[in-house]
Formats: structure tokens, sequence, C-alpha cells
């Protein structure tokens, strides 16, 4: 009942409120932008963790994460889910500490955990008071998750059970079928994919043997990045990363993945279901993190699908057409190419008329670039909306998280502007020339066949 | 999870510490002005609160506070349709609008300096909109697929919708904020037109802002730009109290899934005065429950019983209308709704036989202490407390009094509410009989097929 949760306020009030357009997608997407002169601190671990802090005492709290290069693209086709477990057990037995301690005791000093887990990454995160007796114990407990998880057999099978009730139910669900649907076409056997090859098959045959060594070959010392903010000075962050660090598997860095391979003919999925609507995905390969291409395909972007209410598609399909809710395009930068999405729903009967705008869309963008009259109107708001990008401690936590797992500069917040400001019409024009091939698309539409 | 719980408590705790930093001013036309500085960063939120939601509108019209809601983008003379958006995002801005059953917001985000533009659009648009038949026509198609969306695809939330549906019958709340698609369809221009002249009035809205602002600044911009709007007679707001229910309600929803769900709803007081003590000792039942993980919900049929995959309860004291003690579920593999529902209804017994236990009890005013902290972190959230409040029939001055009066709350109190509150005659409960999707359109293969 609670699904509508845009706003981050679950008051009745709000659940049921009808916001103008949904920005989940939207704000994942801008997660690289952010900040000028933000005094990231920088240091590695006695034991091996690369560490990034910023002081921040203007409020009691403290906020930690601890990321590692175990997200879903370390699984294999046959145990898909391992990866994935191995983050969600932590918290559910360590240290002697039975599920319902770990809550409690969490819950006794008012901290709240939180995980972290994408293709790329998995990892813990915490918010806590600072104040010493919150913090000591806070830590201290996110540190046995960290070191000492029991993985309980117990708990592992209810978990298995839990995960393969979610998978069968989604599986009905238009949107999770269009999402499975996609990863599979647009990735094939890159492990990428291995994220919706999650199947009830694959979860029941996962022990907890290969949690244990999921957790040992991944969760190292060497392959660990902790983002620090908040109440603490220089000397006790230093304490708190070796604290997390110090027990952690003796290891080296994740080793690299493969590229993602480029398609070389399009694919289109159509796949039949009652809903009223169809959701229909577009998409390819898009950018790595640190891709010389990012900035302008990051601004094209903007342009196109990304500005919400002011993009190309936005006016196209839902201002000038009335065809769709939300309608947008990202480009999610990885540790190799992420996904370019384009994506909508819009009423079963007009599913083609709907494709073919977004198609017309596209394309036109690609031959033509941007008008020097988009440029500027893309660069005023990402740039003159820099400030609202680092306004709190959690999102400068989400920032020194990004950058330390994929080894961006310290600098990279105080050069985003810099970089924004310097892309041109033609630099765009050409980044989206020769990375987006419209004619290799890959194509879902879970719904009707517009007929 | 039907509501996470300590959100809502946020929903009931600012700042204490920080309601020293607000001031409030009240135009001669009746428009209120709130500000809380926030001088952590150089943002500010900036949101238009008009006292009219859903629980306003009139049967055959319904939906048409969130169609309104759409149309405040579709232009005045001064700023034509589409560029209220094109001109916030030159400013580097954010913005957007939500409709809930109280209330319809509109907000920027802004660097600082911005506040102004704000403030000039927002006072244009509350008397000046000019709305078209031929932009009506557009949107309300875009409403309709946000309808699709939300709701007609999503077998939860069409239960949702049916177990307000029949729980109420008299009190408008009964009826969804987007509308029932009847209505949508049959929606014309002429409605809007006839909301927006019976309730955008300054003396019907509040503006809040928080951030790095000085009061005096924000009160003198104020005056000049909504000062020389005309104060409204707005109509006589009818109590519709809900009549007594006298005896259970059941209700069934069938819809493509593969999970049967339940959800279940007790009729409850809202808070109508800050020192009533139930509302209090209600939202304290909720955080027994359902507070954290290891709360006794979850504990006892997820990961005790194992009967349920999910299980939630919540309750919502600051309303116009009447509040809602309600849980929800999902049934694991091998129970049935039913199981769920008798495993429910026999933690509502103990709770009323046995009562809470002091550790419990403590445990969520620890929960409430943090989240008082914590949500100083977003000064949208923070403007979000402060509006609802003002929306509500409550003052941001009450702000001090709620964690005082949650701190004040006994186990023996939550044993009384839920003696008094949790009682069978008083209870709806709705039910997702889930659909084969083949059984809805037999000619639908499941299996994806490439063209």
């Amino acid at each position: 009942m609670c699904t509508n949760f845009s706003w981050g306020i679950s008051n009745k009030n709000i659940v049921d409120a009808m916001t103008r357009l949904f920005f989940g997608i939207i704000a994942l997407a801008m997660s690289a932008a952010a900040q000028a002169a933000l005094p990231i601190q920088h240091w590695q671990s006695a034991s091996g963790a690369k560490v990034y802090f910023v002081e921040n005492h203007d409020l009691p709290i403290l906020d930690v994460s601890i990321n590692f290069a175990a997200g879903s693209s370390f699984d294999t086709p046959e145990k898909a889910g391992v990866a994935g477990l191995t983050q969600g057990m932590l918290s559910l037995g360590a240290g002697g500490l039975t599920d319902d301690q770990i809550s409690n005791r969490f819950a006794d000093i008012g901290a709240q955990p939180g995980g972290e887990f994408d293709l790329d990454r998995a990892g813990l995160k915490l918010r806590t008071l600072s104040s010493e007796r919150e913090r000591v114990a806070a830590l201290e407990l996110l540190a046995t998750l960290l070191q000492k998880p029991d993985f309980p057999a117990a708990v592992l099978e209810r978990e298995k059970a839990r995960a393969i009730a979610g998978l069968r139910e989604a599986a009905t669900q238009p949107e999770s079928i269009s999402g499975k649907a996609f990863s599979k076409a647009l990735f094939g056997s890159h492990p990428y994919a291995l994220d919706e090859m999650m199947e009830p098959e694959t979860v029941e045959k996962i022990t907890r043997d290969d949690l244990i060594a999921f957790h040992r070959s991944h969760y190292t010392r060497g392959n660990a990045v902790v983002a620090i903010i908040g109440d603490v000075t220089r000397a006790q962050a230093e304490a708190i990363a070796e604290q997390l660090a110090s027990g952690l598997p003796e290891g080296a860095a994740a080793a690299a993945i493969p590229p993602v391979p480029l398609p070389s003919a399009p694919v289109e999925t159509r796949i039949s279901h009652p809903a009223a609507q169809s959701h229909i995905l577009l998409g390819y390969p898009g950018v790595k993190r640190g891709d010389p291409d990012y900035f302008p395909l990051y601004v094209g972007n903007y342009i196109l699908g990304g500005g919400g209410f002011v993009s190309l598609l936005t006016e196209e399909v839902r201002e000038k057409r009335g065809l769709a809710y939300s309608v947008y395009s990202y480009f999610m930068p990885m540790r190799e190419a992420g996904p370019f999405q384009i994506g909508l729903q819009t009423k079963r009967e007009q599913t083609d008329a709907a494709l073919k705008v977004v198609r017309e869309t596209l394309d036109k963008f690609i031959q033509s670039g941007p008008t020097p009259k988009e440029l500027k109107a893309a660069k005023d708001n990402i740039i003159g909306g820099f400030p609202l990008r680092i306004d709190s401690n959690g999102k400068i936590l989400d920032y020194l998280a990004v950058i330390g797992f994929y080894g961006l500069p310290l600098t990279y917040l105080d050069d985003f502007n810099k970089e924004v400001a310097k892309v041109t019409t033609a630099q765009i024009k050409d980044a989206f020339a020769r990375r987006v091939k419209p004619q290799n698309m890959v194509t879902v539409i879970v719904g009707g066949n517009g007929k | 999870m039907l509501i996470r719980w300590w959100l809502i408590l946020l929903a009931f705790l600012p700042a204490a510490a920080f309601a020293g930093n607000m001031q409030e001013m009240k135009l001669p036309n009746g428009f209120k002005v709130v500000v809380q500085e926030d001088h952590r960063s150089p943002v500010v939120v900036s949101q238009v609160w008009y006292r009219a939601g859903s629980v306003d509108e009139f049967n055959g019209t319904t939906g048409v506070a969130h169609v309104l809601e759409h149309m405040m983008f579709k232009g005045t003379k001064k700023v034509p349709a589409g560029q209220f958006s094109r001109i916030v995002a030159a400013a580097g801005g954010k913005e957007n609008a939500f409709t809930s059953r109280d209330y319809t917001v509109y907000f920027q985000q802004l660097e600082k300096s911005h506040l102004e533009l704000s403030m000039k659009l927002e006072s244009d648009r509350m008397v000046n909109l000019n709305m078209t038949d031929k932009e009506f026509a557009k949107e309300i198609q875009v409403v309709m697929e946000e309808r699709r969306w939300r709701t007609d695809d999503k077998p939860q939330a069409l239960v949702g919708e049916q177990l307000m549906a029949a729980t109420l019958q008299a009190h408008p709340y009964a009826r969804p904020v987007i509308g029932w698609m009847n209505d949508l369809v049959n929606m014309n221009a002429q409605d809007a037109r006839d909301w927006y002249k019976r309730w955008y009035a300054p003396n019907n809205a509040t503006l809040v802002v928080v951030g790095d602002v000085k009061p005096q600044e924000v009160f003198r911009l104020a005056k000049k730009y909504f000062g020389p709007l005309k104060a409204r007679k707005l109509p006589e707001r009818k109590p519709q109290v809900e009549p007594e229910q006298k005896g259970e309600r059941r209700v069934t929803v069938k819809a493509p899934a593969k999970l049967p769900y339940i959800a279940m709803a007790y009729h409850a007081p809202s808070l109508s005065k800050a020192d009533d003590w139930e509302p209090y000792a209600l939202e304290i039942l909720a955080g027994v429950l359902d507070g954290n993980p290891a709360s006794r919900l979850n504990r006892e049929l997820v990961r005790r019983e194992r009967i349920a995959v999910n299980v939630g309860a919540g309750y919502d004291a600051v309303n116009r209308g009447p509040a809602l003690f309600e849980f929800d579920g999902t049934p694991s593999e091998g129970h049935s709704v039913e199981d769920l529902e008798l495993a429910i209804r026999s933690q509502i017994e103990q709770l009323k036989e046995d009562g809470i236990t002091e550790d419990e009890l403590q445990r969520v005013k620890a929960q409430v202490i943090a989240a008082d902290v914590y949500q100083r972190d977003s000064m949208f959230y923070q403007a979000m407390q402060i509006g609802m409040l003002e929306s509500t029939g409550f003052s941001w001055r009450d702000l001090d009094e709620f964690p005082k009066r949650l701190q004040a709350v006994t186990a023996e109190q939550v044993k009384a509410v839920a003696n008094k509150y949790l009682v069978d005659d008083q209870l709806t409960v709705a039910v997702l009989d889930p659909q084969p999707i083949d059984e809805n359109k037999p000619q639908a293969p499941e299996v994806p097929h490439v063209h």
C-alpha cells in the first residue's frame, strides 16, 4: 500500500499524494552531479581500506557507509542471488547475535542501519547520533555485522523462501517483467545481466557455504571503501575506519569485469500482458565512470530526457500529445558501461503511436544535436542547481562513496561545473552519434500489441 | 510494509531545538507565511500549501483537486503554458507539486538568491491561471495515464483503494485522491476552473520557506508579491462525520498477481488538539508493532512463525478527517490470507490482554528522540512538517509539543487504546485474490518472443 513513496514521508496523507511527475529514476540519473569546494579528506587505513571523510559539526549526527566490489555482477548464472543474499544476511545474525537482537540493539540507540546493493557495489550504511554512547555502540555493532556474519542456516532458508516469493510475484507484474527482459536483451551473457537472472531455481541452490565463501572473497580489506561524514574529528574518523576495516577478511581489490559488448543488430521483445498500460523500455550500452564522453552525454541527456518537465521527450510525448505520465531517459555510469535507457508507460491501445514519437524524438536528437538555446538552458539548470546536490549530509555521503568506489579524483565535485560549462553542441552531437545507435537498440514492450 | 513507522513519527516531530529559528507573519488578506532559518547550505525550499484536497471534492468530479494541480503549470497571461518549469529550471531550480486528501502543495528548491522568482511565479498563478480547453484536453489524458500507472495496474494499490471505499461511506476520504476513472473521463475544463475559483485564494494558503534566508527579507518579498491579492470568501466546509460502523466489513479484489495480500483497517481518532493523549498512544502502538525489523509483527509473523513474507502496521494522527489504524501483509507459501489474518488478530488479542513491555516502550521512545535530530538534515522535510500542520488545523508552534507528548505515553495508555479501538465491529478487511495472467487474456503467450 505504500508503494508510492516518492516523497520520503510516509504519512498516509503523503502516501496517497498524487505528484505531478515521479522523479525516482531521474534522481538516479543525476547522481553523478556534485559540488564546489567540498573539503574531502582521503587516506588509506592501516589495514588497506580507502577512506573518504568530510568533517561537519552542524548537526550531532554521523553517517558512515562501507562498500565493496560485491554487487550482482560477481554472481554466477547457476547461483544468481548469492551476492544479494550475502549482503542481505549481514544484518540477520553476526557475532552470535540473532537478527532480533541486532535490530533491537540499533533501535535502542535510535541508530538507522541501511544497505547498498547494485550491479557493482554492495555494502552497509549507518546513521547514528554522534554522542559517545550511541556512536560507540552503533559502530561496534556495524563492525560485527561486516566482520563476523554468522549466516545462520535457518535464517537463510527463511530469506530464500521470501526471495522466491518476491520473484514469483515480480514475474506477474509488468514493470518487473519489462526490467528483466530489458536486462537480458541488453547485457546478454555479460555479468551485468546477472542481477535479473535470479530465479526461484537459482536461489533454491544457494547454500550457507556459498555465502561464507562470497563474504570471504569479496568483503575484504583491500576491496573496502569507507565514507564518513558528520560530527567527528579526523582522529575519530581514522579510528572508525580502522575499526570497520581491520577485522575484515584479508584480500585485494576485486578483479576487473569484461567490457559490455555492443549489440550488432536490433532486438525487439514483445511480451503480452493484460495490464491497462504497456511498459516500454528502449536502450543501448551507455557509459563507464570516468568515460571521456561522459559530460557531453550527461548534458545531452538532460536535454533529451533527463531534465524532467523541460526535456524533449516529455515535451513531445506528454506535453504535446498526452501519451504518458512519465517518460524519461538516463545514462547510468558504472564500472563498465551501464545502461542508457528510455522508459515510458502508455495506454495499451496507443503503444505503437507512443513508441513512434519516442523513436522520432531520439532520431532527430541524434541527427541534429541540441540547439544552442537548449544547451544554454541545460547548463543554466545543471550549474545553477549545484548547491542543491550537496545540501545534506545524506547526499554528500553518497557522493563520497561513489568517488571512492570508482576512484574518481577528489576534485571531481569541484570540477563538475567546469566540465559541464565546457560542453559544446558539437560535442553532444558527436558523442551521441558515436555512442547511441538507434538502429541497434534494444526495445522491450510488455502489455498491449498496439491493436 | 504498510507504512514505515519511524517516518510517521517524523511527521510528528519537528525540531524543538529549531523552533527558535521559526517566525510567522499573516498578511491582511489572510495569507500566512512561516519561515524557518537553516543556514547549513546556500539553498532555500519554498512551498505554497493550499488547504484544498480531495476531501473537499464532490461525487462526479472526484480527482479534480489533483487535475487542477496539473493545470497550474498550463499558463497565465504573463507566463504561458510550459514556461513555469522552464523559468525555474533556468534558475537551477527543482520544482514539482503534489495533491493529497487534505491539501495541494507547490514547491521549488533553489539557490537562495532566487527566492524572489519563486514568489513572483506562485503569486501570479494563485489568481491569474488561464486554463484553455485545448490544454485541458491533453492534460486529462496524462492524468488518466497516471491513474493506470499508480492504481489500475497495481494490485495492492487497488486493494488499498477498495479498503478505503469500504471502510468509509459518508466521509470523502472514501474516495481516491487520483479520482475514479469515469469521473476523469467525464471531467471538463470548467470543472477545474470552478475548483480554482473556489479554493485558490491567499486566505486559503500558507507559504512555508526553509533555508539560508532572513525572515524579515522573506516577509518583505511575501508582502510585495502576495500582499496585493484579494481575499475571497471560502465555501463552508461540512464535517461529514462518518456514522459509526456496526459490524465487520469485507471486500475482495481480483487482479493479475501471484501472491495474495490482505489489508485491514480499524477506525481510530485523529489528533483534534495538541493535548489529546490517545493519538500519541496509538502512534507508540504502531511503533511497537512495526517500528523496526524486530518489532512484534515482523518478529512473530515473518521471522518466527513464517506465516508472512511481509507484514506491517500504521497509523497517522494528523489529518483533517478521521484516522485509521491499519495492518497489511502477504502470506508466505503454504499459508493463506485467512491464516495471516488469524495470526494478525491473535497478535492484536495478545496486545489487548497483556499490553506492551517497558523495553518495547523505551525502544520506541529512543527512536523518537533520534528521528527528531535526523530530520534536520533535510530542509525539504522540515518544510513538509510545518506545512502539514498548518494545513490540518494545527500550528508550527505545536511542533515542540509532539515529542514531549510521545515521551509521556505510558504502557497502560497503549494497552488502553488497543482495547478501545482495535475491536471487531470497527474492522474492515480487503483481500487480493490473485488471478493467473493467462486467464485474463488467454491468447497472451507468457514467454517473450523476438521479432
